[in-house]
């Protein structure tokens, strides 16, 4: 059985100065499929797909649409011939509302008003794909999945009839995935093809067709799903076999790590973000905290870790009560903190990864003496800490911004782990991390685990909370709505808590 | 990447010291070039002008010593610039911190008890404390108001500005004056050495260095300078790390302030030897060292060179005055290209532009699509 291909990257080669992020790639798409792109960060997923919208050019290949060659030159290019994309990021005016967005800059609007003109489009289209979505309200008062749809009907009212969809399910909780992959196949039953690229082997194995898998800038294998399992994909994208589950002894929980008493906060819009959390972590646990983004975990460890001040309630680390204290008396209490924000927080990006790997202690022998920082000591300790963690730098002179992702993240850890904390706060540890990357910091989570400390883990991916935590706490609104242990808990029970029921 | 007919355009975070050199040097070649226009509408050939005035600023000993006499305020004021915007605070306010500096030193050698051989030592102390305290309280405004630096350090120049009109002015004009705006002239025990047959105050020059050294150590090799430049590349890393900055913003204007009071006393102490006319005083060193400190790139040993560099654009001012019969104010429209051509090429530093000619394309199939755009130069289908 052959189908026609709607649209063929051939032999497409992209290089960058020291890069070759794609190495003749070949893709086919048909019309009515969802194809899966499938491969770890830095296999060349994006930088195919920026070839195909037009915003790279590709070095040496071809791209034929519709059985013709065509050369794009630009995303604007892209969508007149039916290409549309949905990035990680949304490119939506926050105080503009859905229709609004939806007319802007697209042509054959009038000059004035132009947002009623695509009103009823926008409605028809969202009954005919059930992208529902209020076409008045402001973009800034939807849901994270809403501004998603609005992103999707964006393409579909400029005509795409190809869909790329860039990593569509790391901001939404697993219902929302649900409800979006049902949106994807109305899509493909309407005969719109749609390409979508993730790192995640669960959401190839519920919504795609067919799979190719990208590893290193090349094709490893194009196979239909229905053919293939989680394994073998696993194999072909990282290209060994791949542990799901780390090894990990049963816990050895006594004693009291970090305690949180009927803790409030509010956000930085003087919202209140917290509104009474109380949990203890004991040593030797991992506390997962699971929730969709935006209920109160981001405000819950700026407070934790002395980034923002408590409006009332207690925080103990190792019996020490740290409420309110700042960012380096917690650390100094024993609380290490994995930010959120690697790049922004936990790092400096100029400065060396020597600097940044004593960032914290820099102020204490052997590293300084008097006023003077020790140079020699500084970078003593940076190379026993490259060399430990396994962080992949030219040298402890290079500047931290130069190292990929996860070494960024090794460099974080090396330098929050090597005073060996008994509490260890990680928020989104691996998020944006490829497969390789995930396993080694969830290996040092876990030994740090084993050698007594208690980790609060703060998470948006429910498989990595489900594969580390000893117990699980859900949260909404800044509140918990329940605690699983984690041989009871399971991706539909926590997905509901996620959204407020109580567990 | 963008390809604009044969160039590759491409990101690159960071630049090598080459590149930045270069991005620099470009900037001032393009602010002479605009300058061009003002010589030209003066009926002076761009080119002699260029010609007159290197010939009478670097190729004339006696015009070497002018340079270095401009650079001295420049570097002192530049390498506290430095500092301050190395901790991403927007000091503009140099000029009036210069004046508040002179306006102490003053005091001291006019109206203060200070035995003769302590009054320049007790000159300097109080130049550095009145500028010290003129950026301190920007600083205080900042961190306790979150009042913008930019505004309140513009607006305290011309405080110092007034203050010092009003001094010469008032109950500080010299009874010798005959009704100059003037303080008397300094006692010789307040009066800077100068460099036989020059005007360069040594003692102020050597500060300068000594500063500028002193500074490039504290960067490198200090916790306060650790402090510094984490602030100044990351706020949230700062305080993450638990970085103080009320601390470090306070220090670093204390002594950029300061700095900047001692370029002050070296003007009042080594040229004039009194208190005059503020605009006669600051000549807009201030302003200029905003352009040292910006082409120094963050570097207090830079500075030492970028320093010299407006120093020769100072004294030009008096070679256009004599030898091409134009007004020496040129110098200022040229220092103001200068931070326009600066500022507007920041971008270009991280970016790195090659020279790829395309190869040859293959022939061009049939084009399936018209309205799809018409094609760039170099573009085949």
């Amino acid at each position: 059985m052959h189908v026609e291909a709607f649209l063929a990257l051939q032999n497409i080669t992209k290089t960058f100065p020291g890069v070759v992020a794609n190495d003749r790639v070949t893709l086919e798409v048909r019309p009515g499929e969802v194809h899966a792109l499938l491969g770890e960060n830095g296999a060349g997923k994006t930088t195919l797909m920026s070839v195909l919208y037009g915003i790279y050019q590709p070095d040496s290949g071809e791209i034929v649409l519709r059985g013709r060659p065509v050369r794009i030159r630009s995303p604007h290019d892209a969508i007149a011939r039916g290409i549309g994309m949905v990035p990680q990021q949304f490119l939506l005016v926050r105080r503009h509302t859905v229709a609004e967005n939806v007319a802007l800059g697209l042509a054959g609007t009038p000059v004035l008003f132009p947002a009623r003109h695509v009103q009823r489009r926008i409605e028809d289209l969202g009954q005919r794909y059930g992208l529902l979505v209020d076409p008045q309200a402001p973009v800034w008062s939807l849901s994270v999945s809403e501004q998603q749809r609005v992103e999707i009907l964006k393409a579909l009212m400029r005509g795409a009839e190809i869909l790329i969809l860039d990593e569509p399910t790391s901001v939404l909780t697993p219902q929302e995935a649900l409800g979006l992959f049902a949106v994807l196949r109305r899509m493909k039953e309407e005969g719109h093809a749609v390409i979508f690229i993730t790192h995640k082997l669960d959401e190839v194995m519920a919504v795609a067709d067919r799979v190719t898998v990208l590893r290193k800038g090349r094709v490893v294998d194009t196979v239909p799903v229905a053919r293939t399992d989680k394994r073998a994909l696993a194999r072909m994208m990282v290209g060994r076999d791949v542990e799901f589950r780390l090894p990990k002894a049963p816990a050895t929980a006594d004693g009291e790590a970090l305690a949180v008493e009927d803790l409030w906060t509010r956000s930085d819009r003087g919202l209140l973000a917290l509104r009474g959390v109380s949990f203890s972590v004991r040593r030797g646990e991992i506390l997962g905290i699971a929730g969709v983004a935006g209920n109160g975990q981001r405000e819950q460890v700026e407070v934790l870790t002395g980034l923002r001040r408590a409006e009332r309630g207690r925080v103990r680390v190792l019996g020490r009560d740290v409420t309110n204290r700042s960012a380096r008396e917690v650390f100094e209490a024993g609380a290490a903190h994995i930010p959120e924000e690697r790049v922004r927080m936990g790092i400096v990006p100029r400065l060396s990864v020597a600097e940044n790997l004593v960032l914290r202690q820099y102020r204490y022998p052997p590293f300084c003496r008097g006023p003077l920082l020790d140079p020699e000591a500084i970078f003593d300790f940076a190379r026993r800490m490259i060399a430990e963690y396994d962080i992949v730098t030219p040298s402890a002179r290079t500047p931290a911004r130069a190292l990929s992702g996860g070494n960024i993240q090794k460099l974080i850890l090396a330098r929050e782990l090597s005073g060996e904390p008994g509490v260890v706060i990680a928020a989104h540890p691996t998020s944006g991390l490829d497969v390789s990357a995930t396993e080694q910091i969830h290996a040092l989570l876990l030994r740090r685990r084993q050698q007594g400390a208690g980790v609060l883990l703060v998470s948006e991916d429910l498989d990595e909370i489900l594969a580390l935590s000893d117990r699980i706490a859900v949260m909404f609104s800044g509140e918990i709505v329940g605690t699983v242990a984690a041989g009871e808990a399971d991706r539909e029970r926590l997905g509901l808590m996620m959204t407020g029921q109580r567990g | 990447m963008m390809r604009i007919g044969p160039l590759e355009v491409e990101r690159r975070p960071d630049p090598p010291v080459t590149w930045v050199l270069g991005v620099s040097l470009l900037a001032i070649l393009a602010a002479m070039a605009a300058s061009g226009v003002i010589f030209w509408s003066h009926g002076v050939a761009p080119l002699r002008a260029y010609g007159v005035i290197i010939r009478g600023t670097l190729f004339n000993v006696r015009a070497l010593p002018e340079v270095v006499r401009f650079a001295i305020p420049l570097l002192l004021a530049g390498v506290g610039l430095v500092l301050a915007f190395r901790a991403l605070f927007w000091n503009i306010g140099a000029e009036g911190q210069i004046l508040a500096g002179a306006t102490a030193a003053t005091w001291v050698a006019l109206f203060s008890p200070v035995p003769d051989p302590l009054k320049l030592p007790a000159m300097f102390l109080a130049g550095f404390l009145g500028g010290a305290a003129w950026g301190f309280l920007p600083a205080l405004l900042k961190l306790r108001l979150a009042v913008n630096e930019v505004i309140s350090t513009l607006m305290m120049n011309y405080i110092a500005l007034y203050l010092v009109s009003w001094l010469v002015h008032g109950p500080w004009k010299g009874p010798q004056m005959r009704g100059f705006a003037f303080t008397d002239e300094f006692p010789p025990a307040a009066q800077i050495p100068l460099l036989a047959g020059t005007r360069i105050h040594w003692v102020t020059l050597l500060l300068g260095i000594l500063l500028a050294g002193a500074v490039a150590f504290m960067l490198a090799r200090t916790r306060l300078g650790f402090e510094i430049r984490v602030q100044g590349e990351s706020l949230d890393a700062a305080r993450y790390a638990g970085i103080d900055p009320t601390r470090t913003t306070l220090l670093v204007m204390l002594f950029g302030g300061g700095a900047a009071g001692l370029a002050g006393v070296g003007e009042v102490g080594g040229i004039h030897h009194r208190l005059l006319d503020p605009n006669q005083i600051s000549l807009g060193l201030g302003y200029a060292a905003i352009i040292v400190a910006w082409l120094a790139r963050g570097s207090p040993l830079a500075a030492v060179l970028t320093a010299l560099f407006l120093g020769v654009v100072f004294t030009s001012g008096d070679v256009m005055k004599v030898a091409l019969q134009m007004p020496a104010r040129v110098t200022d429209v040229f220092n103001g290209l200068i931070l326009f051509w600066l500022i507007g090429s920041e971008r270009a530093l991280y970016y790195r532009v090659r020279w790829v000619p395309r190869r040859e394309a293959p022939a061009p199939l049939p084009v399936p699509d018209a309205g799809a755009g018409s094609g760039g130069p170099g573009d085949g289908e």
